[in-house]
């Protein structure tokens, strides 16, 4: 069994979706409901056995299945597992699980629709971190933007037939560049699609440079990476919340995976001259778009940009070159902590935003005030999630910014002292909507009525706060598999690839 | 002259075909109009037994018949299957839409016949003359079927307008080849390869002829800017007609290209190159751009061709095995997906009602979950995203090109399909996203349902397994093009 897992990773809860999508109308809904429950728990347990079994002194593939896929243009179905790319399985295995009971009762309308869209999209998404061939990988990367197309077009809010198509045509145009760029790559490594031909492959610096121009659009993209980012707002306030949660939580990691296991392996060189570039762009995420989530008035929108800030730290990290050629160890593994981190904190944020639209339906922060005094427990858990999103120690969201500002100490002082300033952003954004919203005296008749969260919600609620805490508390259970495969790589980023 | 030196066993589909579609001819004389389908019947016997024979005649190595104007070759057979097929899946899907129409006529069936043969022709002949044949059968048969609703002012002005210019391009295509023959004295493809190689021809000439052949094949495959009738033959004619048109012939027509071009006159390759790449851009950039402008699906569909036949056109610009190849994938698929989105629209259709606007497929998601899926599988096909098989046509063209070192003409194709992407996205935007505002029952027989499903699942069957096709081609273009 553990010679298939990574392939029932991918394939069981896509099987799982179709079995979900098999059930027909809403007539049967509660059996498409229990079903997908069944299948997305079945998805997350497949994946538990690859930290179990995972061997941490191995920095190279693991769990590995290769068998040719098509054999006239030399692309396999090659899957495996890194230290790096692991954790984001799990992830999004749980997330899907998350997924599946924050929609419970909250979907109504074509159920097993909804809920067989992200069992399959959950196994896409795993099967883009777990491809080892480019092709493959590709093939993962942009089959998971039809389920998310529906997901945001069917479920979404008032403008979401803009938003799906922006958030469509935004990925797509990024990833046909990377699709030239691959084949490119095909035959300079002599006709062979596996990612690591390409990073073995040595390459002139004309040629990296136009290469990290591609990649740059189809990760960057996905990031998003200020000023692609564009999309992102839409996409999230537009989608369901199971929607909002899997594209903050998983999706925008794509992107940054996608720079750690193709451009930077790929193109070091390049990466290194143009690291300035991404720098900068990750700092004007970090300060302008906090800035920008200071003023939003839509509970959604500002935690997307406080997304975009965040994510703007994992670009900082990986672009962290001290003393011009070496990535620093403590801003690469501070960044992937960052990474699972605010997929578990921005899960959360976009739940608890969901259980408050689904009782006043509005995400207007002017439209709250005082919900603590008719929602207590649901308050703590705001809180919770709030503290960790503004970075407070024992939070998980500390470990990664502490940890990436470290790193930047060590590079460039003002790096450093720019990136800072999202520990006060993000405080000041989101505890600032945390006061609108949950203190004072209740503001209105809509807040009069509110109950507290139910056993489902609790449920969701609690064992996202017992992650979050937990990852605050003790980092080391994630760092200890990252590390060697995070040295492997900054070793192989070391070494130029030019003649 | 003797009748076995004639080889002529290597035409026995096409013989078959020919009494079989004047048989059909006469026998559909004593065929009273509530007895139709006896005429439908033996067609699509026809069909099956062509298909068998030309399975059991494929041709693994080229071989030459009826005085080297003739040639059966691996390219010939899996085109001629390809072709079959997709005429097949027009008579299927059409059938209820023409019997609600009064198309259902004995006509209908013998020109279908008769346009197969000129495509199965056309993909056989190795002389100016049977190609040519071949291609003003199939013209002319299509012709006439596109006026075949005799009543209708826009069936009637479609049919003139495809004729008139079908004519000019017959025209222009006759001009070249005449202009070749001064320079070769030879209509032989082989022979005019032969002479230009040993560099007889006189390259002036030849290349002058060469533009007139070009143009030729431009107005025929529908290439921007010879692509004007493409639309308003689309949209005026009956959408079974549509289909037809817009489905096999681009197999036939590929096969065409290919005798023409690369084994004619492949000597002058980097001459056709640089014109084909002016058509490839143009039709990728006008077709998808003037697509998005588009409320009728079937005109929609008609700006898609044309960029499809863009991308058709940079498989063979690159004129090596690769590239032919490819272009070959991207054709014979091309023929399925087609023929699955003009059988999703007669599906919609019903008596008196067209459905061919993108407006009809309306909240279709909710009319029909499991069609709305196959239209969505067909769409996402053409935009050429994984794992339809539109994305691997698409692939093994970009790889092609990015062989040739033309990095940027695959940055041109990708740019444009995104743009393409779009126009395609708004039809499954359509399905999915509005409410209903036509709540009729889905009316089509239980053949064509399951056959348009069988169809569209192909296409993601095929993309998930893609290989033995790819595979299958490229040894056929390998043989074919070996010396005769």
């Amino acid at each position: 069994m553990t010679g298939k897992l990574l392939s029932l990773a991918i394939w069981l809860p896509i099987l799982a979706g179709l079995v979900v999508l098999a059930t027909g109308g809403d007539k049967r809904a509660n059996v498409a409901r229990w079903l997908s429950l069944i299948g997305a728990l079945a998805g997350f347990l497949v994946t538990i056995p690859l930290y179990t079994g995972f061997d941490m002194l191995n920095g190279g593939m693991q769990f590995v299945e290769l068998k040719p896929w098509i054999e006239s243009y030399n692309i396999n179905y090659h899957l495996g597992v890194d230290g790096i790319s692991m954790w984001f399985v799990l992830l999004n295995s749980f997330t899907t699980l998350m997924v599946v009971l924050a929609g419970w009762q909250v979907i109504e309308q074509r159920v097993g629709q909804y809920m067989a869209a992200f069992l399959i999209m959950s196994g896409l998404i795993n099967g883009a971190f777990i491809a080892q061939d480019a092709i493959l990988f590709y093939c993962f990367f942009e089959a998971m933007l039809i389920p998310m197309y529906l997901i945001i077009g069917i479920w979404g809010g008032p403008n979401r037939v803009y938003a799906s198509i922006k958030f469509f045509l935004y990925t797509l145009l990024g990833s046909l560049l990377t699709l030239v760029a691959f084949i490119y790559l095909y035959y300079q490594a002599d006709g062979s699609f596996a990612i690591a031909d390409f990073a073995r492959l040595p390459l002139g610096m004309t040629a990296q440079t136009l290469i990290l121009v591609a990649f740059f659009f189809a990760f960057a993209v996905k990031v998003p990476m200020w000023p692609v980012h564009t999309w992102l707002p839409d996409a999230h306030v537009e989608a369901p919340t199971g929607g909002s949660m899997v594209l903050a939580a998983i999706t925008l990691k794509l992107g940054a995976y996608g720079f750690l296991r193709f451009a930077l392996p790929i193109v070091p060189d390049a990466c290194r001259q143009y690291a300035w570039v991404f720098v900068l762009l990750s700092l004007i995420a970090v300060v302008y778009i906090g800035l920008v989530a200071l003023v939003q008035t839509d509970m959604k929108k500002l935690v997307a940009y406080s997304s975009i800030s965040h994510m703007g730290f994992v670009t900082l990290g990986f672009f962290m070159f001290a003393g011009g050629t070496q990535m620093n160890s403590f801003a690469v593994e501070g960044a992937l902590i960052q990474m699972i981190s605010h997929g578990f904190v921005s899960a959360a944020m976009f739940f608890c935003i969901g259980v408050m639209y689904d009782r006043v339906h509005s995400r207007k922060i002017a439209d709250y005030g005082g919900v603590a005094n008719k929602m207590p427990i649901f308050a703590s858990f705001l809180m919770l999630f709030a503290m960790a999103n503004s970075g407070l120690p024992g939070t998980s969201g500390f470990v990664g910014e502490f940890s990436v500002i470290l790193g930047a100490v060590q590079v460039n002082f003002w790096y450093a002292v720019a990136g800072a300033t999202t520990l006060i952003f993000g405080a000041a954004y989101t505890l600032w909507m945390y006061k609108r919203v949950i203190f004072g005296d209740v503001a209105n008749e809509h807040v009069a009525e509110l109950t507290d969260v139910n056993k489902r919600e609790f449920l969701v609620l609690a064992v996202l706060a017992v992650t979050v805490l937990g990852m605050g508390l003790y980092p080391k259970l994630f760092t200890d598999v990252m590390h060697v495969s995070v040295n492997d790589l900054i070793w192989h980023v070391s070494q130029s690839k030019l003649h | 002259m003797t009748w076995t030196s004639l080889n002529a066993s290597f035409a026995t589909p096409e013989i078959f075909l020919l009494c079989a579609a004047c048989a059909i001819l006469l026998i559909d004389l004593f065929v009273s109009n509530a007895k139709r389908h006896i005429t439908y019947v033996l067609t699509l016997a026809a069909l099956a037994v062509t298909a068998y024979l030309l399975v059991t005649n494929y041709a693994t190595q080229p071989q030459l018949a009826f005085n080297k104007m003739f040639v059966a070759d691996p390219i010939a057979s899996i085109s001629k299957l390809g072709i079959v097929l997709g005429v097949a899946l027009v008579l299927i899907y059409g059938r209820g839409y023409a019997a609600a129409r009064g198309l259902f006529r004995g006509e209908l069936f013998t020109l279908t016949l008769f346009a197969l043969l000129g495509m199965m022709v056309m993909s056989s002949a190795v002389n100016f003359l049977s190609l040519y044949v071949g291609l003003e059968l199939l013209s002319l048969s299509l012709y006439a079927l596109v006026a075949l609703r005799r009543e209708s002012v826009q069936a009637t002005e479609a049919a003139m307008k495809y004729f008139v210019l079908g004519a000019l391009a017959s025209g222009m295509l006759l001009y070249g080849m005449s202009m070749v023959y001064g320079a070769t004295q030879s209509l032989d493809v082989t022979v005019i390869a032969h002479k230009i190689v040993s560099g007889e021809a006189n390259r002036l000439l030849t290349v002058f002829g060469l533009v007139f052949i070009v143009t030729g094949i431009g107005f025929k495959v529908g290439a921007v800017p010879f692509h004007m009738w493409v639309p308003d033959v689309y949209e005026g004619s009956p959408t079974l007609i549509a289909q037809l048109i817009g489905s096999a012939p681009k197999l036939a027509a590929f096969a065409f290209i290919i005798r023409i071009l690369a084994q004619g006159l492949e000597g002058f390759a980097f001459d056709w190159r640089g014109m084909l790449v002016v058509l490839a851009v143009l039709s990728l950039v006008i077709g998808n751009l003037t697509a998005i402008a588009q409320t009728n699906i079937k005109r929609m569909f008609a700006y898609s061709t044309i960029s499809h036949m863009g991308f058709l056109l940079l498989g063979i610009l690159v004129a090596n095995p690769i590239g032919y190849s490819a272009a070959f994938f991207y054709a014979f698929t091309y023929v399925l997906t087609a023929a699955a989105g003009f059988g999703l629209v007669m599906l919609l259709s019903r008596e008196g009602f067209e459905g061919d606007q993108i407006a009809d497929f309306k909240g279709l998601a909710k009319r029909s979950p499991w069609f709305a899926g196959m239209m969505l599988l067909v769409m996402f096909s053409m935009a050429g995203i994984p794992v339809f098989v539109g994305f691997f046509a698409k692939l093994a063209v970009l790889k092609a090109i990015v062989n040739l070192g033309m990095v940027w003409l695959a940055v041109v194709a990708v740019a444009m399909s995104l743009v393409g992407a779009f126009y395609y996205l708004r039809v499954v935007k359509v399905m999915y996203f509005d409410e209903p505002t036509d709540n009729t029952p889905i009316v089509a027989a239980a053949d064509a349902r399951i056959v348009l499903s069988l169809n569209c699942l192909l296409l993601l069957g095929m993309g998930l397994a893609p290989n033995w096709l790819l595979a299958k081609l490229a040894e056929a273009v390998q043989y074919s093009l070996l010396p005769l």
